[in-house]
């Protein structure tokens, strides 16, 4: 027996609630089914929470490692060979614990939130319904102890994610967005499966204690070593195993050149964007280099990692430029998620192993804590702005700080903490991943410094564009929100502005075993960072605190460099040209033709001309028996010669 | 009477009844009521055959029985069953039930409508229980031909041009394939034997391999042609289009299954070298098909269309899977037989719902269906998701055997085609989706907006092939024990 055996109800609980609210949407009417969805979360929240204590503060220590603790539910859920097989188990480590707290919460605060954002909406069944369904995917895949068992709970997230950003369906932006967030990750996707294909065919496991072992490891390097992998272009097959791996993940996690999803994937309700599209679905990729971690590390000499750490570099990079220019709140959210996943993939991308080496796997997944507590807080916050002013933009808005304090003010505590402002939560999880990249490679940690302060700049033009800049007159005045979206946004700026005091490289380390990193505080590093913060606030105090003609100057000045970025570089334009003007113009429409005109266009062609010919040869129907006969007898003969003939 | 026997008999009787009434109600109940014996029985033999095999009995076919029947050509009734054969018979009833309560209110003729359905059936009964080649082709005939009479008088659109088109096409691969079987026949008794159609005696006897490689390619594409092997499809759009609903379910549910099986049970079986010295040409063919009819699907706006291009990929991977010749791509092809038999019948009922409303089946002269008729809305995402492979629902379990199967050749050729086949699956989102978004998203067409709900019969079908869909997703080990040990036992000739 195991004091983690009740591990399972965890997600079972969302997924019974799914089913129960899925089959009763008709019946149980709001509120009713809002509490029971939010009711089953609060008892998962519970079981989180007590399972972190149990594992992070009583048993989860031994000899000063963390253990990795397998629950099997069903082995050989299906057996492919003898050693591969899905089996459906939970796996309790220092990072599955972590994701299982960060779900819950945000899930937590979701629920409830979407009490009052739903309110009077006609699918407010069904929404709980699919949130329940998220809720279970994700647990499922935090909790999965099998590469291909991820894989299922990853295509379930990714179809929850797909009914959730249609949630409005009869709004045909928002169905044709969903449609986009579900084929360009499943896009990625295939090359996640043809990686797990190629991770088990050569790790003849799918298994993470497995995969992970040292014996794994060792064996697949010397494999490499002794050329018994084939490889190409100076790589083994097995690192590009690996990528293709990642690739899953840079489809989910939104990463440079896959991201274009995330931001029609604003279409969705604003709880949904903060629960999935924020803080926990976008980070599954981040969590699934995590999870294969020694994989990436040690397998010929980290190869992998480095094309991890370029495309989070880039696409950090990336995202935070378009950032600046967009218009649309939500979307300025979404890059800046996209932004600060590639923060997190920068920091695994340039991590070493053991203890202190390790920093940077360790800043990584901070970062993925509190950010998803100030995401999530953030796109709360611009739900219940959207929801006040009925705009998704921001020269709709203006002067809402003295209507609107409480949004305001916890807005602004988000804003602070995913600029790098000490002492929110941010900043610590911001710094190390600075250090850990400096301490790599100039350039990322150079391209790094300059995103933070791009982020303050963006973060703080969204703040002050919203709750300053004008007296905006409203048609309705805006309210604060309803209490229990206040709760919601309350509750997350606490865990915002706590969280950052965690002395998380305590309890989630590369190789499991615990070290002591804490802030140099007279580090010219430190100072640094904390500078370009203030610096990018500033001059978006500067430009935006009141209306000034600071904007539009910086705008022509950059000219067309402007116009790209606020195009977003044009990058959606291009996946049109390639999927309609190629791949359906020039791809599938030759083949539908080809197959209508030409193949059975053959066949027809036989049909008639077996018409002709019988027209000319119907005299021997003639309808006398032993003509017949005769036919007959004839045709036997002549099968029989051929058949002799062939012998 | 045996149990398998009964198979064939229940539905004969039931036909004769069925000769005695004329009004629709009575019709209906008496498919019904026969059917519903089907399957009690099939449930039936699945326990028996569980208890069998629990109590030790490792025969490869259970239940057998062999009864002369043509004993000038050495033809036996000789019938048997094993896990795969257990699990199709199931497949078979279910779906023909769902079928007959799609078509509980066809007014056209109900009582001969009945009839060839249930002659049809009775035909995939017995083609499922064959051990005798020879009888194989028998009940395989009895199956194919009420096809022609079920699509030229009930059918629509240019039903007769379709009618006869599959008809004929069907017909030529079945030809083929019975040449194929009469040199099998032939070239068992060359060596001073008597020659025979039985399956496990021939399996006992060794063909010789230039005689295989000549009749292996011809019986391959004989049950290939139904199977929808590329370039042998183009029967399959235009008779699917023209045909009524319950048939289009039958037919693509488990007809074009005959193909995987027979190729399965028969062909690979025993004629093992020339499948090994055909398996790159046709592994061709067959990734050709699987690509080429996602791709074709993505350019189809009629419904049926759309489905039945789809089948043409989703049963390449069934013929892909068993090019692959290793067991576990194996398992997925059998598994993925059950699979798309359930999910094209749902397909095709909820097309069939859904034109029987609206008149149209042209995806975009509909939108917003899903504030029409929801439950009909919400079943066909069901049957869109299981369709691109969905975890939770059959089609995911069945191809990532398949796809596993084929990775786990050591050879780069058909890893190379695996990686292929798997770019598949995001075709299939694509058309999909598209699908969904057209028909059942958007703003509602005001026209259609006082369409009924979905009935009760329409409900029953539904639910019935909703469920199997999910139980075989979310439970697979269950299907694939019947499966492991049939797949076992018949690909033994194959791998050394």
């Amino acid at each position: 027996m195991n004091t983690f055996d009740y591990i399972y109800l965890v997600p079972l609980i969302p997924l019974l609630m799914f089913l129960f609210l899925g089959f009763t949407a008709k019946r149980i009417k709001e509120p009713i089914s809002g509490y029971l969805g939010t009711a089953g979360l609060l008892a998962v929240f519970i079981l989180s929470y007590y399972t972190a204590y149990r594992y992070f503060f009583v048993d989860g220590i031994v000899d000063g490692k963390f253990q990795q603790i397998r629950v099997m539910v069903k082995e050989g859920w299906i057996h492919f060979t003898d050693k591969l097989a899905i089996d459906i188990g939970i796996i309790i480590d220092p990072i599955s614990v972590m994701m299982l707290v960060v779900v819950s919460t945000v899930s937590l605060m979701v629920h409830i939130y979407s009490l009052g954002y739903m309110h009077k909406d006609t699918g407010f069944s069904r929404f709980y319904a699919y949130l329940s369904l998220f809720t279970f995917s994700m647990l499922g895949l935090v909790l999965a102890s099998n590469l291909f068992l991820i894989y299922i709970f990853w295509e379930l997230v990714g179809v929850s994610s797909y009914l959730l950003i249609g949630f409005y369906f009869e709004k045909p932006s928002a169905v044709s967005a969903s449609k986009k967030a579900f084929i360009v990750t499943r896009f990625a996707d295939m090359f996640f499966l043809i990686g797990i294909l190629m991770v088990g065919y050569f790790g003849q496991s799918f298994d993470f204690m497995t995969l992970n072992s040292d014996s794994t490891i060792s064996m697949i390097n010397s494999w490499i070593q002794n050329h018994q992998i084939f490889s190409f272009l100076g790589l083994s097959i097995f690192t590009y195993a690996l990528i293709f791996v990642f690739i899953g993940g840079m489809g989910k996690s939104a990463m440079f050149p896959l991201h274009i999803w995330l931001p029609d994937a604003m279409e969705g309700p604003t709880p949904v964007s903060a629960l999935i599209h924020a803080a926990t679905m976008v980070v599954a990729g981040v969590y699934l280099v995590a999870r294969l971690f020694p994989l990436y590390y040690h397998i010929e000499g980290g190869a992998a990692l480095r094309f991890v750490a370029i495309v989070g570099t880039f696409s950090a990079l990336f995202a935070a430029i378009i950032a600046l220019t967009q218009e649309d709140i939500k979307r300025v959210l979404a890059f800046s998620t996209m932004s600060q996943i590639g923060y997190m993939m920068m920091a695994l991308g340039v991590s070493g192993f053991d203890e202190h080496e390790g920093l940077g796997y360790m800043a990584g997944m901070f970062h993925l804590f509190t950010h998803a507590m100030f995401k999530a807080l953030l796109f709360l916050v611009a739900g219940a702005v959207i929801h006040a002013v009925h705009s998704n933009f921001m020269d709709k808005m203006g002067g809402l700080h003295k209507h609107m304090p409480i949004s305001s003010w916890t807005f602004l505590i988000a804003a602070l903490a995913i600029s790098g402002i000490p002492p929110f939560a941010g900043f610590f999880s911001k710094d190390e991943i600075l250090t850990a990249a400096f301490e790599y490679n100039k350039v990322i940690w150079f391209v790094g410094f300059l995103v933070a302060g791009m982020t303050a700049f963006y973060m703080f033009r969204l703040y002050f564009r919203i709750f300053h800049h004008k007296n905006t007159e409203y048609e309705h005045p805006p309210h604060e929100a309803p209490w229990n979206m206040s709760f919601a946004l309350i509750f997350l700026a606490v865990m915002t502005m706590a969280v950052g005091f965690i002395s998380f490289s305590e309890y989630v380390s590369a190789d499991l075993k615990p070290f002591h990193s804490h802030i140099h505080w007279g580090d010219p590093l430190v100072i640094g960072s904390i500078l370009i913060a203030l610096t990018g606030i500033g001059a978006a105090y500067l430009m935006y605190y009141k209306q000034t003609e600071y904007p539009a100057k910086v705008a022509s000045g950059f000219g067309k460099v402007y116009h790209w970025t606020k195009n977003k570089f044009y990058m959606d334009e291009l996946y049109l040209f390639v999927t309609h003007k190629i791949i359906f113009d020039k791809i599938s429409k030759p083949i539908a033709w080809f197959d209508r005109n030409v193949i059975d266009g053959f066949m027809n062609l036989l049909g008639v001309t077996t018409e002709n010919l019988s027209e000319r040869i119907k005299f021997i129907q003639s309808g006398r028996l032993q003509d017949y006969a005769m036919y007959f007898v004839s045709g036997v003969v002549a099968i029989v010669m051929i058949i002799i003939y062939f012998r | 009477m045996d149990i398998l026997t009964l198979f064939i008999v229940v539905p004969v009787l039931t036909v004769i009844v069925l000769l005695f009434v004329n009004k629709l109600e009575k019709a209906r109940l008496i498919a019904l009521a026969g059917m519903i014996i089907q399957l009690i029985m099939s449930i039936n033999l699945i326990n028996e055959y569980m208890k069998a095999r629990a109590a030790g009995d490792h025969a490869i076919m259970l239940f057998e029985r062999n009864v002369p029947w043509y004993s000038d050509f050495n033809a036996n009734y000789h019938i048997g069953v094993d896990g795969v054969s257990v699990l199709m018979i199931l497949l078979t009833t279910l779906i023909v039930i769902a079928g007959i309560f799609v078509s509980w209110k066809i007014d056209y003729m109900p009582k001969e409508f009945f009839i060839s359905l249930i002659v049809l059936a009775s035909g995939v009964y017995g083609f499922f229980i064959s051990l005798d080649l020879f009888t194989m082709f028998v009940f395989y005939e009895i199956a194919v031909i009420p096809m022609y009479l079920l699509i030229g008088i009930w059918g629509s659109g240019p039903r007769e041009y379709a009618a006869m088109k599959l008809t004929l096409m069907l017909m030529g691969a079945s030809a083929l394939l019975l040449v194929s079987l009469f040199g099998i026949y032939y070239y068992s008794g060359t060596n001073g034997m008597e020659p025979t159609f039985d399956l496990m005696e021939l399996a006992n006897r060794k063909m010789d391999f230039a005689a295989q490689k000549i009749f292996y390619p011809l019986a391959f594409i004989g049950f290939g042609t139904i199977g929808a092997l590329f370039p042998f499809h183009t029967w399959s759009p235009d008779g699917h289009a023209s045909a009524p609903t319950a048939v289009s379910m039958l037919h693509a549910g488990v007809l074009m299954k005959l193909g995987g099986y027979g190729i399965f049970r028969f062909i690979m079986f025993l004629m093992p070298e020339g499948a090994l010295f055909w398996q790159d040409f046709f592994l061709i063919l067959a990734v050709t098909g699987v690509t080429y009819g996602a791709m074709a699907a993505i350019q189809q706006t009629d419904l049926k269309y759309i489905n039945a291009y789809s089948s043409v990929s989703h049963l390449g991977l069934v013929l892909f899977a068993l090019l692959m010749i290793n067991k576990t791509a194996w398992n997925g092809a059998m598994l993925q037989s059950l699979s798309h038999g359930f999910i094209t019948a749902l397909f095709f009922a909820l097309i069939g719902m859904i034109y029987g409303r609206t008149h149209v089946r042209d995806i975009t002269k509909m939108t917003g269906m899903m504030r029409i008729v929801p439950f009909l809305g919400v079943a066909y995402v069901i049957a869109a998701l299981a369709n691109l492979g969905l975890p939770g629902f059959s089609g995911f379990v069945a191809e990532m055997n398949i796809f596993m199967g084929g990775f786990l050749n050591n050879d780069l050729y058909k890893q190379a085609m695996t990686v292929f086949a798997v770019s598949s699956i995001v075709v299939t989102a694509v058309y999909m989706l598209r699908l969904v978004g057209r028909m059942l998203y958007g703003p509602v067409t005001t026209v259609y907006t006082n369409l009924p709900k979905a009935f009760w019969y329409e409900k029953v079908a539904i639910g019935i092939l909703v469920l199997f869909i999910t139980l075989i997703g979310t439970l697979p080990f269950w299907w694939l024990q019947f499966i492991q040990e049939s797949v076992d036992n018949f690909i033994k000739p194959l791998v050394h």
